[in-house]
C-alpha cells in the first residue's frame, strides 16, 4: 500500500519544496521506494532543488493528457536508486490538472510499488494546492514560527479536514502533522521568536520536526542537492529525525535550545 | 520610570505574536462553521444591550467559543471607552 503525504502549508516561501525533497530522500535513503511529485503547475521549482532540472523531458501534465507514459515522465534520482521525481508543467492553463488525472497517476504509482508518494504542494489554496492535499493520507504542515505562516496554516488545517478524501469518506480523516522551518533557538530564547510549543498550543498538532534556521538550505538549493544529504548540516539531522518520526519511530527534538555556553565563554563573551 | 514599572514587565513580542494569533485563529475556526452559528446573532444583541448603558463601538465586543480538551468556553470581552459617557 503506498501511502500518500502532502507537504502544504498556505503561506509561501516557507520550505515545503525544501521539505518535500528532504524527506522524500531521507524515505528513499531508508529503503523505501519513494515519488516526488510536484504539484505547482506553471512554476517548476522541485527539479531544481533535486538537482534534476536537465533531465526533464516529460511532465505530470504530459502524463494525465496522455502524451508519454508515467515511466517516461519518472526522472530516476541519480544519488539514491529507490527515488524518483515526477515534475511540473510550464503550463499556464490552470486547468490541465484535474482530480480524475491526479488519482490515475497516483493509483499507478502504488500499483507500481511505491512504498510512499510526497506531493509538494504549491502556495495558496487554489485548485493545485487542492490536489495535491485532497488524495493525501498524511499532510505534514510547514509553518515559520511567524504570523501569518501560523495563521496560514490554520486554514490548510482547515481545508484537510473538510475538502479531502479522507475527510468526506469520514474515515479518521488525514493523519497532520507539523514541521516548523526557519527556527532560531537563540531568538526563542530572548522572547523575539515563538517556541516549539507555542506553535504547537496555538494549532493543536503534534510536531514531527524543527529545522533550526541554516545557511545550509540555501548552499543546497544552490547546488541541487537535497540538505538532508549534507552529512554536517544540523538542517539535515533535523529533517532525518522527521524521516523517522513519520516512519513510527519516537525521537526527541534536536536543536531547538541554543547550545549552552561554558563559564568561561559566558564570563569573557566568547563563541 | 520606578522599581514598579522594572518589575512589571513589557510582555515579549513572542507573547504579543502568540495572542495576536491565540485570538484570531479561534476567530477563524468559529467562523469556518466549527463554530455555533448563533454567534453573530449573539454578538449583535449583547453589543445591543451594553449599548443601553455605555457608549461602546461595535467592534469593542468580542464572542469566541474556545474548545479546550472536551468542553467549550464561550468567551465574552468588551473594551469600555476610556472616559464614562456622561
Amino acid at each position: 500500500m503506498a501511502e500518500i503525504i502532502v507537504v502544504t502549508s498556505g503561506k509561501g516561501g516557507v520550505g515545503k519544496t525544501t521539505t518535500s525533497a528532504s524527506l522524500a530522500c531521507g524515505l528513499a535513503r531508508r529503503g523505501k521506494k519513494v515519488a516526488v511529485i510536484d504539484f505547482d503547475i506553471g512554476l517548476r521549482n522541485l527539479d531544481l532543488i533535486m538537482g534534476c532540472e536537465r533531465r526533464v523531458v516529460y511532465d505530470f501534465v504530459n502524463v494525465i493528457q496522455g502524451d508519454c507514459t508515467l515511466k517516461q515522465a519518472l526522472i530516476k534520482d541519480k544519488r539514491i536508486d529507490t527515488l524518483f521525481v515526477l515534475a511540473a508543467s510550464q503550463t499556464r492553463d490552470k486547468d490541465a490538472l484535474t482530480e480524475e488525472g491526479v488519482k490515475r497517476v497516483l493509483d499507478e504509482l502504488a500499483a507500481d510499488g511505491f512504498d510512499y508518494i510526497v506531493c509538494d504542494s504549491p502556495a495558496g489554496i487554489e485548485k493545485g494546492a487542492h490536489l495535491a492535499m485532497y488524495f493525501a493520507d498524511r499532510a505534514v504542515v510547514v509553518v515559520n514560527p511567524e504570523v501569518s505562516s501560523v495563521r496560514d496554516s490554520d486554514r490548510i488545517l482547515g481545508l484537510l479536514s473538510s475538502k479531502t478524501q479522507k475527510a468526506e469518506q469520514g474515515n479518521g480523516g488525514v493523519k497532520e502533522h507539523l514541521l516548523l522551518t526557519r527556527y532560531s533557538p537563540k531568538r526563542v530564547a530572548t522572547g523575539e521568536m515563538m517556541s516549539v510549543e507555542d506553535v504547537k498550543e496555538i494549532l493543536g498538532l503534534d510536531v514531527v520536526g524543527v529545522v533550526p534556521e541554516s545557511m545550509d538550505v540555501l548552499s543546497a538549493s544552490n547546488a541541487g542537492i537535497p540538505v538532508i544529504l549534507n552529512e554536517q548540516s544540523d538542517a539535515a539531522h533535523a529533517y532525518d529525525d522527521a524521516v523517522a518520526r513519520l516512519l513510527g519511530e519516537s525521537k526527541p527534538l534536536r536543536f531547538t535550545e541554543e547550545p549552552k555556553k561554558g563559564f568561561f565563554a559566558r564570563m569573557f563573551g566568547g563563541g | 520610570m520606578g522599581l514598579l514599572a522594572f518589575f512589571r514587565s513589557k510582555p515579549t513580542s513572542a507573547q504579543v505574536a502568540k495572542e495576536r494569533l491565540r485570538i484570531i485563529v479561534s476567530q477563524e475556526r468559529s467562523k469556518r462553521g466549527g463554530g455555533p452559528d448563533y454567534l453573530p446573532l449573539l454578538r449583535k444583541e449583547l453589543l445591543e444591550v451594553i449599548r443601553k448603558y455605555v457608549n461602546v463601538s461595535p467592534d469593542a465586543i468580542q464572542v469566541n467559543v474556545e474548545r479546550e480538551d472536551g468542553h467549550e468556553v464561550l468567551e465574552l470581552s468588551v473594551a469600555l471607552p476610556e472616559q464614562p459617557s456622561p
